[in-house]
């Protein structure tokens, strides 16, 4: 072995590394079907596909996770068998899921730590753990302090642990599966200087992300797959970014639009002077007071982990509030319980849509009427309407396009954008007041974002005030009438739509008033 | 009675009536904080204080009794994981399924081996140098037996194995969350084997320190539900484990009023009385209740979903 084969974290390098003839089955799905793929030391290969085209479940297969019903994986020409994750990492494969694999009450260093041999022996040595995170995020630029718990941590940071994570395992080769679909643009830049790097250092990176632009920016290769199957490769150096899209959902896509003008109507949601804190007790929302108008999306611009999430949570009930007052139209509801600011039509999408937004073990169709299983048309006198529910569900299931073999499976089993997909449709559909829509689009691919932009637009023509918080600033820009920007969980300003540019925006983000 | 030599014996028994309640609920802590509702402790508790008793009797050697009872609570938790790990049982349910088994089990085999109650001279009294020696304190704290001595060395020992070693943070890992342990290479499968089966020693341990150290007799049903108050003990304690050390202690101490108290004839019916512990379980569990979460994947099994 000479030194060349060598990454600089010590680990031999993968320098090719080939999947033959995967095919998954789950019941009543083919997951994947017959597909070859392969990656190259020093490449960063995309997999690119609508939700439920089968990319994590091919990526599981290479991790260990999912076994193949039938296929191969070859590591530098040599047949190889990974029944586990154990294989996996012993084989120099890394990867970062969809849904972080974090224990939240656990620290970032015992993450890290966790399952790994300790020096010394069977005591663990959180302390070297540490330090060498702080070294790996010094050298890569991810801030992050080892002794916080992950419960603690807002959804950016959280990826920045689980980076951390596989770097300190000195994967070889990484998969990333939708790595940026929570991450700021800066953050996605940043992200993008480490992947380069590792790239440069001789890793394989396996990229998944529904952004286009991205995979134009970062990857050499791409890979599309369509219900399971293979649909092609290509050299990203030969294709444009339309071609890429219409190739991939099979027709031209529409990726920018004009806002109709729409009278803004009166004021359906106040926040006056709200103040709130986070987890750890520390002011989350500073004294915080906007307006949001019926016929009109309010777009909450910042950085991840800015007060964001506590301030949607106060708003819907589920956080206490220390001061200030919510009204919807003319009512307070600064003190009621979320059940009932549920019931006065108020929607919340949630940031973290697995862990607020929808029970896992529950059924699709159960999901669909979390919220109003108790009242008609759904339940009366007691009962659960079933066939009611079920109408309800596939109805929602067709124009969602979720895509599942049931509105009876279980909600955990589907694919990533699928179940945001779920949670979407069940809070726009029951035409509420106000809508709270945290990153509404994350995880979702080109035509499902398509279709939920479309369909905030008709809730926006219909009357409803849409609070929209998210980080993605091209869609904020492209949606919002106004733009509010948080940052330290203070307002910083609203800005007009005409007025609006990414440079101004970045800069209030940053927390500098403009 | 002297009222100095009563409050120096209740204090005696009270940290001798600890024992049994601290072998059984640190071992359900284990298999909790992994993710692992045991409620067969009572079973496997009895089948231990059997086997230790049978041992010791025949052989007249305690710590053959001490093997044989860690022996069966090792086998009975082996089966448990079994049930558990591989068959995915319900939790709550096959728990009862076990303590009835054990329940059934020992009351078959005292009666085919045994017949009548016996007793054995079980563990003595060892007398710590010089600590023995301190007055009150010395013979509250530093005159009892070996397994009460051990009972309590288990309490920062569990605390050491939970938050200072690598398996410590595996099996916390492992209740919380055991997807991400696991995609980590963590097997939760023999993580939950190791804490069931340790919960399964200590039961067997709780068991056999009644039979062969405290009471020195094995009767029918003799733990008459205290397995399940150890259950009750790692909520309580908030799945810690010096917080299973004070309700413990709690317990015990009442155990021991409510002893002393019909040694000195206070006028209180004895039925009311021996009612006293488990009035406090259910009272403490109401008011403690929702302070601190459970492990977050307690009593769900794990499948990789594939
Ligand atoms: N554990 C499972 N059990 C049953 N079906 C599953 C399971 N995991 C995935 N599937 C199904 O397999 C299909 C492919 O899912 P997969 O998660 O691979 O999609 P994806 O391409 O990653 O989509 P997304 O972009 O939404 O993340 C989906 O139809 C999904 O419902
Ligand atoms: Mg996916």
């Amino acid at each position: 072995m000479t030194e060349e084969n060598k990454l600089p974290s010590g680990h031999t390098r993968i320098d090719s590394l080939e999947m033959r003839g995967i095919t998954k089955r789950f019941p009543g799905v083919l997951a994947s079907d017959n597909v070859n793929f392969d990656v190259k030391a020093g490449e960063v290969h995309a997999l690119l596909g609508e939700n439920g085209a089968g990319k994590s479940t091919l990526m599981k297969v290479l991790y260990g996770l999912y076994e193949p019903s039938e296929g191969e994986i070859f590591l530098n020409g040599k047949k190889i068998t990974i029944d586990s994750p154990t294989d996996a990492i012993s084989h120099g494969i890394g990867m970062i899921h969809q849904h972080f694999m974090l224990v939240e009450t656990l620290t970032v260093a015992e993450n890290v730590a966790l399952g790994l041999p300790s020096s010394k022996g069977f005591l663990t040595d959180l302390d070297k753990v540490s330090e060498r995170i702080l070294e790996l995020a010094d050298i890569y630029g991810l801030k992050i302090d080892p002794d916080a718990y992950i419960w603690q941590l807002s959804v950016g940071q959280q990826q920045r642990v689980e980076i951390i994570k596989a770097l300190y395992r000195g994967a070889a080769l990484l998969i990333l599966d939708e790595p940026t679909a929570v991450l700021t643009p800066q953050e996605v830049d940043e992200f993008f200087v480490i992947m380069r790097q590792m790239v440069a250092d001789g890793h394989g990176l396996i990229f998944i992300s529904h952004k286009l632009h991205e995979i134009m920016n970062i990857c050499d290769r791409v890979t599309i797959l369509r219900d399971g199957a293979k649909v092609g490769t290509r050299n990203i150096a030969d294709i444009t970014k339309s071609e890429l899209a219409n190739w991939m959902v099979g027709r031209e896509v529409s990726m920018t639009r004009e806002l109709e003008k729409i009278e803004r109507g009166p004021s359906r949601l106040t926040l006056e002077n709200l103040s709130c804190d986070n987890e750890r007790e520390l002011p989350a929302v500073k004294d915080f007071s906007l307006k949001v108008h019926s016929g009109e999306i309010l777009g909450l611009a910042g950085i991840s982990g800015n007060g964001q999430r506590e301030l949607a949570e106060a708003i819907t009930g589920l956080r206490e509030i220390k001061g200030g007052k919510v009204l919807l139209e003319d009512e307070d509801i600064t003190h009621v319980r979320p059940g009932e600011v549920t019931e006065r039509m108020l929607s919340y999408i949630p940031e973290e849509r697995m862990r607020d937004g929808m029970i896992k073990d529950f059924t699709i169709a159960e999901n669909m009427v979390l919220r109003e299983h108790h009242v008609p048309p759904f339940a009366e006198k007691g009962f659960l309407m079933l066939k009611k529910i079920a109408n309800h569900s596939d109805d929602l299931i067709k124009k969602f396009r979720v895509k599942t073999p049931s509105r009876e499976t279980k909600a955990g089993t589907l694919s990533g954008g699928n179940i945001q997909k779920v949670v979407l449709a069940r809070e726009i559909s029951r035409n509420p007041r106000v809508l709270i829509a945290a990153q509404p689009t994350r995880g979702l691919d080109v035509g499902a974002t398509e279709y939920v932009h479309e369909q905030l637009l008709k809730q926006r023509g219909e009357g409803t005030a849409i609070m929209m918080i998210s980080e993605d600033l091209d869609e904020v820009m492209a949606l919002s009438d106004r733009i509010a920007v948080i940052c330290e969980g203070e307002l910083m300003g609203i800005v007009e739509r005409a007025d609006a540019t990414p440079q101004k925006l970045g800069l209030m983000m940053a927390g500098e008033n403009v | 009675m002297n009222p100095e030599l009563v409050i120096v014996g209740v204090l005696t028994s009270g940290i001798r009536l600890a024992t049994p309640y601290l072998y059984a609920a640190i071992g359900e802590t284990f298999g909790q904080r992994s993710g692992v509702l045991n409620l067969g402790v009572d079973g496997q508790m009895l089948l231990g204080a059997f086997a230790a008793f049978y041992v010791a009797f025949t052989t007249g050697n305690l710590w053959l009794g001490l093997l044989a009872a860690i022996i069966v609570g090792a086998l009975m938790g082996l089966a448990m994981a079994f049930v558990t790990v591989n068959l995915q049982a319900v939790q709550g349910i096959s728990g009862i399924g076990f303590y009835l088994f054990g329940l059934g089990m020992s009351e078959l085999l005292f009666k085919m081996m045994l017949g009548t109650v016996e007793t054995v001279k079980g563990f003595p009294i060892v007398s710590i140098p010089f600590l023995g020696d301190i007055p009150f304190v010395g013979k509250i704290f530093f005159q009892q037996n070996i397994m009460v001595y051990g009972a309590f060395l288990l309490v920062p020992l569990a605390w050491f194995i939970l938050n200072k070693t690598t398996l410590g943070l595996k099996i916390r890992a492992v209740g919380e969350n055991p997807e991400a342990a696991d995609s980590l290479g963590v097997s939760v499968a023999r993580i939950r084997y190791f804490t069931i089966i340790l919960g399964g020693i200590l039961s067997g341990l709780a068991g056999a320190s009644m039979s062969i150290a405290l009471l020195n007799v094995f009767q029918q049903n003799m733990t008459s539900g205290l397995g399940f108050i150890a259950v009750a003990l790692v909520y309580f304690g908030a799945w810690r484990a010096w917080g299973v050390l004070a309700g413990a202690l709690l317990f015990s101490f009442v155990n021991s009023i409510q002893l002393w108290m019909q040694v000195l004839n206070v006028p209180i019916p004895s039925e009311i009385a021996v009612m006293l512990p488990y009035i406090l379980t259910i009272i403490v569990l109401v008011l403690t209740v929702s302070r601190v979460r459970p492990p977050s994947a307690l009593t769900k099994p794990f499948d990789r979903g594939d």
